[in-house]
C-alpha cells in the first residue's frame, strides 16, 4: 500500500536532475523517508535518527541543510523522534541527499519494513533509567533497518514502567525493569521504602517498620532501591520487559507481554526471530499483532521459546520477601 | 544513632520538588566533608525523592525518623 512513497519498483531509476554526480538511485532510496505534501512539487524529507539521539555537530550541519532546502524554513520533530525537513522541491532530491550524504546523514524508512527504533533517555542520564536504551536502538538500527517485514514494524526501548517510549503500543517494545531484595541485616526499619514505592507493594510492619512485600503488586521500578538508606533492598537482576503486537493508529492495539528479565545481549535475538516469524506467518499488510489474533499467541511462544527461556515467564513474580505482617 | 550531632539543620516542610532538594545540596554543598545535616522533609513526594537524590549524589543517609506527617533525616556530607 506503500505506492505513494517512493520505492524500488523493480527497475533502476536514477535521476539526474542537474547534472550532479553522484547521480541519486532512487533504488538507494528504497526504504523511503520522502513523503509526499499536500502542496504541489514539494515533499518531506524524514531523517532517520535513532532513539531521537543525535550529536551537536551534525544538528549544525543538518540546521544549514534544511536552512538552504526547505522552502518555508521549517523542520518538524515528528512523533517518532525523526527530525523532518518539510518544503523541500523534489527536484533538488539530488543535491540534499547528496549534502546529507556528505555529513553521514541517513533518511529514514517507511513501507513494510523495521522502521527506525525510538528510546528514552534511559539509565543514561535518567535517574529511573534502568537499562540503556540509546545503545539498544542504535543496535536496532545498525541490524534490523530497514529488513523486509509484511507491514510496518515498529520498535521502541523504554528505561523502565514509566514507559515514555510507549513500548505498549510498538509491534516489538522493550521497557527495563529490576528485581529488588530484600536483606534484613542492613534495614534499621525506617519506613523510606513503603513511603517511595508508588505501587503499595511495600507496606510498614506497624512495629518494626521493617517492609512488607506484596510480588503482585510490584512493578520492578526500583524506586525502593534507590530510597533506601542502608542498602537493604539491592538490585538482583536487570533486564527487559518485551511486548509484542502492539500499533497505533485508528485502530490501536495495546501489545502483550511475553517475557520479563530478558537479559540485554538477547534482544537482538528476540528481534531477529520475531521478524522471522512475522516474515512466516503475516499476510501482506498485516501487522504483528493481527497476525497473532489469527495465528494464536501460543505459535509465537513457542517458536520463541530458546530466546524468551534466557529470561522469566510473563506471569512471573517475585519471590516472597521482607517481613510477615 | 537519634543523637547524632548535626552541624546545620534545614527544615523543608511545605517546599516542593526539586526545590527542596536544590536548598538541600546547596546547603551541603558549603558544609565540609564528614559533617551532618538535619532535614525535615514532607510525607508523600518529598520523602519519595529526596533521599534518592541525596543518596546519588554520594551523600550518607545516617538516620532517619518519622513524626507526624514529615520525616527527619540525618545527612553526612559525602
Ligand atoms: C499523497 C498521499 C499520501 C501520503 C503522503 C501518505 C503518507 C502516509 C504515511 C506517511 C503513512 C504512515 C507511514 C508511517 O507510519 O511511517 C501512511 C500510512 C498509510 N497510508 Fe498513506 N499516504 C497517502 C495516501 C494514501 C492513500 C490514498 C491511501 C489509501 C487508499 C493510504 C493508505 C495508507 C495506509 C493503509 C497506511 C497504513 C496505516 C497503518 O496501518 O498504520 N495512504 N501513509
Ligand atoms: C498525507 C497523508 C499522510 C501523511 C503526510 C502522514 C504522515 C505521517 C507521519 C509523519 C507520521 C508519523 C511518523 C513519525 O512520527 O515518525 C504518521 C504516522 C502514522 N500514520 Fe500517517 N500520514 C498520512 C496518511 C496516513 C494514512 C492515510 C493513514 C492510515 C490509513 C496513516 C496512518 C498512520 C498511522 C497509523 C501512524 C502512526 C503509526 C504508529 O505509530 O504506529 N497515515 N503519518
Ligand atoms: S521511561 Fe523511565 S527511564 Fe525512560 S525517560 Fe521515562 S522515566 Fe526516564
Ligand atoms: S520495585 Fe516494586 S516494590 Fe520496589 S518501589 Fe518499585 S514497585 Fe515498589
Ligand atoms: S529496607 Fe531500607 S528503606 Fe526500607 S525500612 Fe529498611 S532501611 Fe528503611
Amino acid at each position: 500500500m506503500t505506492d505513494h512513497f517512493i520505492e524500488d519498483k523493480s527497475t533502476k531509476v536514477a535521476v539526474n536532475l542537474e547534472g550532479m554526480e553522484p547521480k541519486v538511485d532512487f533504488n538507494d532510496l528504497k526504504t523511503g523517508g520522502f513523503i509526499k505534501q499536500r502542496q504541489k512539487d514539494l515533499f518531506a524529507v524524514r531523517l532517520r535518527c535513532p532513539g531521537g539521539r543525535m550529536s551537536t555537530e551534525k544538528l549544525l550541519e543538518i540546521s544549514k541543510i534544511a536552512h538552504k532546502y526547505s522552502k518555508k524554513g521549517v523542520v518538524h520533530f515528528s512523533f517518532r523522534q525523526s527530525l523532518e525537513i518539510l518544503y523541500v522541491d523534489y527536484k533538488e532530491f539530488n543535491s540534499i541527499v547528496v549534502e546529507l550524504e556528505n555529513i553521514g546523514q541517513k533518511v529514514a524508512s517507511c513501507g513494510p519494513r523495521v522502521r527506525v527504533p525510538t528510546a528514552c533517555g534511559g539509565c543514561e542520564y535518567n535517574p529511573n533509567g534502568l537499562t540503556d536504551t540509546q545503545k539498544m536502538s542504535d543496535m536496532v538500527d545498525k541490524k534490523f533497518f530497514g529488513t523486509r517485514t509484511p507491514h510496518k514494524f515498529k520498535t521502541s526501548f523504554s528505561g523502565c514502567p514509566i514507559d515514555c517510549a510507549r513500548t505498549k503500543e510498538m509491534d516489538l517494545g522493550f521497557q527495563g525493569v529490576v528485581e529488588p531484595v530484600w536483606d534484613e541485616g542492613p534495614c534499621t526499619g525506617c519506613t523510606i521504602c513503603s513511603e517511595a514505592c508508588k505501587e503499595d507493594a511495600i507496606a510498614s510492619h506497624p512495629e518494626s517498620g521493617k517492609p512488607i512485600f506484596d510480588p503482585k503488586k510490584c512493578l520492578y521500578c526500583g524506586d525502593c532501591i534507590r530510597a533506601c538508606p542502608t542498602e537493604a533492598w539491592k538490585p538482583k537482576r536487570y533486564g527487559h520487559i518485551a511486548r509484542v503486537g502492539g500499533r497505533h493508529g485508528r485502530h490501536p492495539l495495546e501489545a502483550i507481554e511475553v517475557c520479563k528479565f530478558l537479559p540485554d545481549e538477547k534482544v537482538p535475538d528476540a528481534i531477529h526471530k520475531t521478524v522471522e516469524w512475522y516474515n512466516a506467518n503475516g499476510r501482506r499488510g498485516e501487522r504483528i499483532g493481527l497476525v497473532l489474533k489469527r495465528v494464536g499467541i501460543k505459535n509465537y511462544l513457542d517458536f520463541m521459546e530458546p530466546v524468551f527461556k534466557a529470561g522469566s515467564a510473563p506471569d512471573w513474580e517475585c519471590a516472597p520477601q521482607g517481613v510477615k505482617p | 544513632m537519634s543523637d547524632i550531632k548535626a552541624a546545620a539543620s534545614l527544615d523543608l516542610r511545605g517546599v516542593v520538588c526539586p526545590i527542596n532538594f536544590v536548598k538541600a545540596k546547596l546547603k551541603l554543598d558549603m558544609m565540609e566533608t564528614g559533617e551532618v545535616l538535619e532535614l525535615v522533609l514532607d510525607s508523600g513526594e518529598p520523602i519519595q525523592n529526596v533521599p534518592k537524590s541525596i543518596k546519588e549524589e554520594g551523600h550518607k543517609i545516617l538516620d532517619v525518623k518519622k513524626e507526624e506527617g514529615h520525616f527527619r533525616l540525618k545527612i553526612q556530607k559525602g
